[in-house]
């Protein structure tokens, strides 16, 4: 029942907005594929287009190697769930999960049963009898999943189905669509803007911007190999510090590191660095100084002042004591190799980019 | 009108009386049932006769009565059906494909209101007039001729359509802002529903109290509508009351109370109706 699905070429124009710039990409069968990006960037219209409720302007949509860019969107064979809530009022819980197959004239106690055995799936069997004002939002959109699963799709989409919910909420409910999702095997399209939801959950993750695909890769790759600075500036936190290149090698706080990929012409550079990349150990006379701590439980960034600029680095949380702000401390980057980028800093101050403690 | 406000003022009895709630209930139920109780006590009383009810004998027992009742009734239900299938689906697809067109069929929806009912009409006749003589040649002539059938004047429908659109595209809209349309629309569509299937079974449902609130509207402006059936020369059952009661001031009342208690019994049924469908 598990397809596979490829956007060729896809390309959809708003008025002066181009939402999809030629976006080409193959989710392969049973495959969980993350779309992540900034909002704008195309991603729910892609998502749509393979809905059938966006008509790309020109290329195509592929499930299993057909052409379903003309297939009305009632025909398809791809289940969706939405980012609002979209249960139907009227409808309690049972019967928005058996409505697909009301539409498809399944008899009655059919539909029951197949209702009741996909509630007991998303964890909801005793709710059954409830309408969706008698739902929370995280129980609203496990019944979403299950009537979106009721047809057995070949695909499942899901566009931002969590972005509604509370934090513990969407952690607990994006494991268990990954737990869903393997046990049936099912080809998943998974649009998010939030990385850290892409890269826990799926196989691969693809980073969209301006309607294109800036990078499609396992989670670790896209973490730890960003392919462009947008990529490493979007996946995660990024340190942006003032290097010079010489060979293959390039100078930043003092320290020679290898660079990863492509070394630009100039040999001023941003060297980007990972907060948990820089180590920092209390020094009576280090060179850098705790700016200030910002407690995150497992974890604590620090803003430290660094020789003509700012570092952000993350540490574990049972040295935050010893890491107060006004402490001296020693910074060193962790050996291995680093991307560079053009410059964008104003030499030679370092400065901090992405979001800052 | 008259007879929806009586409607509220009625129902609101049920609540629990508080001293506040009853210094502005009283002089509201003053203000209806005074005149009211007045109209009856002169329809049933006479110092020569004492208390009687012949008026209301007498009134249904008049010729034409049950035929301009009926006649309304049909023009009213007529109108519901036509101006309720016209503009829901046109109001949804200006919601889902075209929403920059919103503030023009806003407008042109509640254009009626800003035209006198008077000019309406004239307008009305002149175009009959002339587009009989226009039509005289052409196989549309038998037509336009069948349109203005007393015994069901079709053209009174197309009238009370444009009359009653301010109202119920009100209501519809106020009802539709309580969803998420367009939502609901893909979810339905994504799990196969066709277009009809959307709009008779998850856009209606959801849309229940306000497509009740525009029949009673649309009802209530039906029964009570004088100008455009008088002027267009039938009779529905506001005509046939004048007509009747002509110079007898007993029998006049007698019909206006008459017909408010008709049309309050008639929305009371249809407003038990959608309620109890709701609960279902």
């Amino acid at each position: 029942m598990t397809a596979s699905v490829e956007f060729r070429a896809l390309r959809r124009v708003f008025g002066k907005t181009v939402a999809l710039d030629g976006l080409d990409l193959i989710v392969a069968p049973g495959e969980f594929v993350a779309l992540l990006g900034p909002s704008g960037c195309g991603k729910t219209t892609a998502l749509r287009c393979v809905a059938g409720f966006e008509r790309p302007d020109s290329g195509a949509v592929l499930v299993d190697g057909k052409d379903i860019t003309d297939v009305p969107a009632s025909k398809r064979d791809a289940g969706m769930v939405f980012q609002s809530y979209s249960l139907f009022p009227n409808l309690n819980a049972r019967d928005n999960v058996a409505f697909g197959l009301r539409v498809r004239k399944v008899a009655a106690a059919v539909r029951r049963a197949k209702a009741d055995e996909l509630l007991e799936l998303v964890g909801l069997p005793q709710h059954a009898d409830r309408y969706p004002h008698q739902l929370s939002g995280g129980q609203q959109q496990r019944v979403a999943l299950a009537r979106a699963l009721a047809l057995e799709p070949r695909v499942l989409l899901l566009d931002e189905p969590l972005s509604a919910l509370d934090a513990k909420v969407r952690v607990a409910l994006r494991e268990e669509i990954r737990r869903l999702q393997l046990s049936l095997g099912i080809t998943t399209i998974f649009v998010t803007h939030d990385q850290e939801e892409a890269l826990s959950v799926a196989d691969r993750v693809a980073v969209l911007r301006d309607g294109r695909l800036e990078q499609v890769g396992a989670p670790a790759e896209i973490y730890d190999r960003p392919a462009t600075p947008f990529v490493a500036e979007f996946v995660g936190t990024m340190n942006h510090l003032a290097g010079e290149v010489s060979g293959d090698h390039v100078t930043v706080l003092g320290q020679l590191l290898p660079v990863d990929g492509a070394v630009p012409a100039d040999p001023a550079v941003d060297v980007l660095v990972r907060p948990e990349a820089v180590q920092v150990v209390p020094e009576e006379d280090g060179g850098a100084e705790v700016l200030a701590a910002s407690f995150r439980g497992a974890s604590v960034r620090l803003r430290l002042a660094v020789a003509g600029g700012e570092v952000l680095a993350d540490v574990p949380g049972h040295e935050a004591a010893r890491l107060g702000p006004g402490t001296r401390v020693g910074v060193r980057l962790v050996e291995r190799p680093v991307l560079v980028a053009a410059r964008t800093v104003t030499a030679p101050t370092p400065v901090v980019a992405a979001d800052a403690v | 009108m008259a007879a929806l406000t009586g409607l509220e003022t009625v129902s609101g009895t049920d609540s629990r009386p508080r001293v506040w709630r009853g210094i502005v209930f009283l002089p509201a139920a003053a203000y209806f049932l005074i005149p009211l109780g007045a109209s009856f006590w002169y329809t049933i009383h006479t110092p020569a006769r004492g208390v009687s009810l012949s008026a209301y004998g007498e009134l249904l027992t008049a010729e034409g009565f049950v035929r301009s009742l009926l006649l309304s009734l049909g023009l009213g239900a007529a109108t519901i059906a036509l101006v309720l299938l016209l503009s829901l689906p046109a109001m949804l697809a200006v919601r889902l494909f075209a929403p920059r067109l919103r503030p023009v069929m806003e407008v042109l929806c509640t254009l009626p209101l800003v035209v006198p009912p008077i000019t309406f009409v004239a307008g009305l006749s002149t175009s009959l007039r002339v587009g009989t003589d226009v039509l005289a040649p052409t196989p549309f002539w038998a037509t336009i001729i069948a349109v203005q059938d007393p015994g069901f004047p079709v053209v009174l429908v197309l009238a009370y359509v444009v009359l009653v659109l301010p109202f119920v595209y009100r209501s519809l809209d106020a009802g539709l802002r309580t969803m998420d349309v367009r939502t609901l629309v893909e979810a339905a569509r994504n799990l196969g529903a066709s277009w009809p299937y959307v709009l008779f079974r998850v856009v209606v449902p959801n849309l229940r109290s306000a497509l009740a609130s525009a029949s009673f509207l649309t009802l209530a402006l039906v029964l009570g509508e004088y100008t455009v059936a008088s002027l267009l020369g039938y009779e529905p059952f506001a005509v046939w009351i004048v007509t009747v009661s002509g110079s007898r001031g007993q029998l006049s009342v007698a019909v206006s109370i008459l017909s408010l208690l008709l049309i309050w019994l008639l929305l009371l049924a249809v407003s038990t109706v959608f309620s109890r469908e709701k609960r279902k």
